[in-house]
């Protein structure tokens, strides 16, 4: 086990370390440079200043010498400052983070509680009427553009009913928690029933293959009813794939938390990534997004770690 | 019968599968018939007339105009234009990648072959949407590339196209591996045929019906991302109409006209669960175990 860890972590970390130089070229091929912000924000400057600033960020330098230059820096911890919000980019990243990681919390768990018992319903009636329906609504969910959807909930919630605030989130100390999940109700909804559609088809497709096994007929032919194969064998198999897709879903889960926060102005990272992005705040940017993939790196090594752990038919080799 | 044969009769089955596929046929013959609609109609997709600022829908303007007077149905029509390229390019080349790139791998193995699927995992593994829209702020100038009218279109194009490829490399891989070991290709190469052959010959004709099922699916995801880029301002840009960027502009009308946020939606919705229903069909269709 301890070997197949490592494995993966030096892989993740070299897949990080690329990522972090792909994201860092990419960053500074952005229009515009922080000297172009100085330039723009102050008209007496003259072309000398603009060399001197140049040469005193470092912007004259080779984008690989820049990159060196910065990861030593953020392998000591120091990720550098934002340009927005003149505080260190890290700072900003876990005022965040408790941010996205309820939204995406709430949401995983309302898909997973949706489609869980959907996928198995679907399954054991697979291709009759209710079947049908179900794979309709999974590929509904799939096919529906995100930021879409928020509009019109806001739309329906907020203005036609005025049931529930459309944007904001109210700052700690603000406002009692009950306002609070009043702000998190349609963030929460759009992202977990978008989610909920692919994950519904997962587990469906992987309890009609349980049904298939050998060992299933087996046991029907013993004398288990029905309800008892379902429960004690085939569900036990079939959770073993959704486990680690629902891992691996992590990366499209925090796409879909990037434009739910986006749409309903919630104070997440994702937003908070976008906007940096569209301000060329180098340093948050590049902070953000370097988080952003080691979350579902870790999440993607944690799926692996699960289906070994859940499945004792996996053998462990070395490398694998 | 024939295995096309039998596929069509299976494919005929699928009821949402053939709603899908006719959809899109109307769809694509009404986008690309739109400068004959906008003649007879005597509209256009870009011609500001401030005097039909939200015109509810009428003769003149079938389905209403937008807060510049703009014609609703034309610039849907332009969009679905926009909409269906970018899907059908950008797919069509990353599958293109991606058997280039899974045949070699699976054919050559060694070394090339750890690189390539470590490489795939690591794609399938990032966040996808924060990485599109770095991609897509990336200024082309500095790249030395010409800034030219559809510019933002190529672009869109190219950068789904990028990250798209990882899902039919992986598939083209693993099926040219277990051909790799099958008697009909030792035989091929026994009888003098060269990798080039073998590869094209008798691997290839296996892999078709999964790639095409692949692409077929993976047109509808395409849409949505090129959609949620237009939206954020960063994919087709305006007065050029796309669904995404028309709804961008909907949003912030919508306490005036939210008829305007419906119709864009609703054809990024329709056309993207065709595409799906679509490659369902051809999925039950081109199995032969099904």
């Amino acid at each position: 086990m301890s070997r197949f860890l490592a494995g993966r972590l030096l892989q993740a970390a070299i897949v990080l370390a690329v990522m972090s130089f792909v994201v860092y070229g990419l960053i500074g091929l952005m229009p515009g440079d922080p000297i172009d912000a100085m330039i723009a924000a102050d008209p007496e400057l003259t072309s000398e200043d603009t060399e001197r600033l140049k040469a005193l960020y470092g912007l004259d330098r080779p984008v690989w010498e820049r990159y060196l230059a910065w990861a030593g820096q953020a392998l000591g911890g120091d990720f550098g400052h934002s340009r927005i919000y003149h505080r260190p980019a890290l700072d900003l990243l876990a005022e965040r983070l408790p941010h996205t990681a309820l939204l995406m919390g709430l949401a995983f768990a309302l898909s997973v509680a949706i489609a869980l018992p959907t996928g198995i319903f679907a399954a054991l009636k697979a291709n009759r009427f209710a079947d049908y329906a179900v794979n309709f609504l999974c590929f509904a969910g799939i096919s529906t553009p995100p930021f879409w959807l928020a509009i019109m909930a806001m739309l329906l919630f907020s203005v036609t009913l005025g049931w529930l605030p459309a944007t904001g989130y109210p700052a700690a100390g603000d406002a009692g928690w009950l306002e609070r999940l009043r702000h998190l109700v349609l963030p929460v909804a759009v992202l977990g029933l978008l989610s909920a559609g692919g994950i519904t088809r997962y587990v469906r497709a992987s309890m009609r293959e349980a049904l298939r096994q050998d060992y299933v007929r087996t046991a029907r032919a013993k004398g288990l009813s029905r309800a008892a194969v379902v429960r004690r064998h085939v569900l036990r198999n079939a959770m073993i794939p959704v486990v680690t897709i629902l891992a691996l879903d992590m990366g499209a889960l925090f796409s879909g938390a990037l434009i739910t926060e986006i749409m309903f102005g919630y104070p997440g990272m994702g937003a908070l990534i976008y906007n940096a992005v569209m301000a060329n705040d180098y340093n948050l940017a590049l902070v953000g997004l370097l988080f952003a993939t080691f979350t579902t790196l870790a999440a993607n090594i944690a799926a692996d770690g699960a289906y070994v752990a859940l499945d004792p038919r996996i053998a462990f080799r070395a490398g694998a | 019968m024939s295995p096309a044969a039998l596929a069509w009769l299976r494919f005929r089955r699928h009821r949402a599968g053939l709603a899908g596929a006719v959809f899109l046929l109307l769809l694509a013959a009404a986008a690309w018939s739109a400068p004959l609609i906008e003649a007879a109609l005597g509209i256009d997709a870009e011609s500001v007339d401030l005097f039909s600022r939200y015109a509810p829908p009428s003769a003149a303007h079938p389905l209403g105009a937008d807060d510049l007077g703009r014609d609703l149905l034309a610039r849907l029509l332009r969009g679905g234009q926009v909409s269906l390229s970018v899907g059908l390019a950008a797919a069509f080349i990353a599958a293109l990648i991606g058997t280039g790139l899974g045949l070699l791998a699976g054919y050559r193995g060694g070394a090339f072959d750890t690189a390539l699927m470590r490489l795939t995992d690591g794609v399938i593994a990032l966040p996808l949407l924060p990485l599109l829209i770095v991609l897509a702020a990336v200024d082309p100038a500095k790249l030395g590339l010409d800034d030219g009218t559809d510019a933002s279109l190529f672009r869109v194009i190219a950068i789904v196209a990028l990250v798209g490829w990882t899902t039919v490399a992986r598939l083209v891989r693993a099926a040219a591996l277990a051909a790799r070991a099958q008697d009909y290709v030792r035989a091929a190469r026994a009888l003098g045929a060269g990798s080039g052959r073998i590869a094209f010959r008798h691997i290839l004709p296996n892999v078709a019906s999964p790639i095409l099922v692949a692409t077929t699916l993976s047109v509808g995801n395409i849409i949505l991302f090129e959609s949620v880029l237009s939206f954020l301002g960063l994919g087709i840009q305006p007065p050029a109409a796309s669904w995404g960027n028309m709804l961008a502009h909907a949003q912030e009308t919508i306490w005036q006209a939210p008829r305007l946020a419906v119709w864009p939606g609703l054809l990024i919705f329709s056309t993207v669960i065709a595409f799906n229903f679509l490659g369902d069909a051809l999925q039950d269709a081109l199995d032969p175990r099904s």
